[in-house]
């Protein structure tokens, strides 16, 4: 059986790492300004706030088009989201939103 | 291991929990359908050893399997994980003292949820804690899914649907809940909320790769114009010396909201 695909994940790493790797071992990021530093903090809640919404309410692709579909995973992810604001604990959040959301689609509401 | 340290260390876990069964749902997908392509079991799992490109893996198998040359599924992978620039960025500061060949191997495990884990479990701490960027990133992400992407190849039709158990939920909904994690005040949700409008906004018109990116490039910016609530806020959070400053402010900011507002129990908190 043919292992050609190999050099084609290394391709894809060779693409991939520079973006993982460049800032964490450039030197002298511990000298930038408090102002870059604060940005970069805020980069953290601003990213991970932008998957979850992009992911949960655009759906589509480049062919067809995006659209906003307002489903039963929003339902999982506010439920999640509202455990984790009270219980402060992500996996009991995550639980109970997988299970609503496989409950509501065994009921065919998804 | 100070109490503080294990406690949050055992959230950690948790937290990788969650993420791990995620992981194990889509990478289990893309062993089959890696092997429906007609890829090799070597082939599939230097993807997920090597390449370590979550969604581009994806591309990758519908490319080949039409029979489409490899550029332009290397050029869609860099952009697809270009997002990485800013986890790395935003993680870098905090990581300048760990060995050079450390950072290197780190960077390669560094996913959307290992700096979702990473930056909330460093948070949660007040500090680094360089081991348990090992645990979220390797026995949260990288092992899980690539035993599951061997597993998936070599159960074929036997691999249940993700979707189905709800499992495509895991992945936003975790990403939300590590957010919230990281907002501890009115900057974090102003560039959390405007991230996430900025991010739907722009996927709707040009695809989630860039609303995502434009969303945590653009959320900050907006985080920043806020005002902070004492001077001396936010900046330079990294620094023990300015969580001291900060933390000490705060604390001088809501002592005198009190005195202020003596029937309202909550100052001026937003």
């Amino acid at each position: 059986m043919s292992n050609e695909l190999v050099l084609l994940a290394v391709l894809m790493a060779a693409v991939t790492y520079p973006s993982r790797a460049l800032p964490l071992l450039a030197p002298g990021i511990e000298r930038l300004p408090d102002r870059a530093l604060l940005y970069l903090r805020l980069v953290g809640p601003a990213v991970l706030a932008s998957i979850a919404a992009s992911e949960t309410l655009v759906q589509g692709d480049s062919i067809e088009g995006y659209r906003i579909v307002i489903g039963v995973e929003i339902l999982g992810v506010i439920t999640c989201l509202a455990l984790v604001v009270w219980r402060k604990n992500l996996f009991v959040g995550l639980v109970a939103g997988v299970g609503l959301v496989a409950l509501l689609r065994l009921a065919g509401l998804g | 291991m100070p109490a503080d340290l294990r406690a949050a260390r055992r959230q950690l876990l948790l937290d990788s929990a969650g993420i791990a069964a995620s992981a194990v749902g889509f990478a289990l997908v893309f062993g089959l359908a890696a092997r429906n392509a007609g890829y090799s079991l070597v082939e599939t799992s230097a993807m997920s050893v090597i390449g370590f490109a979550g969604a581009a893996q994806f591309a990758a198998v519908g490319y080949v399997s039409q029979g489409l040359p490899w550029l332009p599924i290397v050029v869609l992978t860099f952009f697809l994980n270009a997002r990485h620039l800013l986890y790395s960025a935003s993680l870098a500061p905090r990581l300048r003292h760990v060995p050079f060949l450390e950072r290197a191997a780190m960077a390669h495990v560094l996913t959307d949820e290992a700096f979702a884990l990473a930056a909330t479990h460093f948070h949660r701490l007040g500090r680094v804690d360089v081991p348990g960027y090992w645990i979220g990133a390797v026995l949260g992400v990288f092992i899980p899914w690539n035993l599951a992407t061997i597993a998936g190849y070599l159960l074929g039709g036997a691999v249940p649907d993700p979707s189905g158990l709800g499992l495509d939920v895991v992945f936003p909904a975790a990403m939300a809940g590590l957010a919230v994690g990281l907002m501890t005040g009115r900057r974090e949700v102003a560039a959390a909320g405007a991230g996430a409008a900025i991010g739907v906004v722009l996927s709707l018109l040009a695809g989630p790769g860039i609303g995502i990116v434009a969303g945590g490039l653009i959320g900050p910016l907006v985080g920043m114009a806020i005002p902070a609530r004492v001077p001396g806020e936010g900046l330079a959070a990294e620094s023990p010396v300015a969580l001291r400053r900060s933390t000490m402010a705060r604390s001088i900011a809501d002592t005198d909201a009190r005195v202020d507002t003596p029937n309202d129990p909550q100052g001026d908190r937003p």
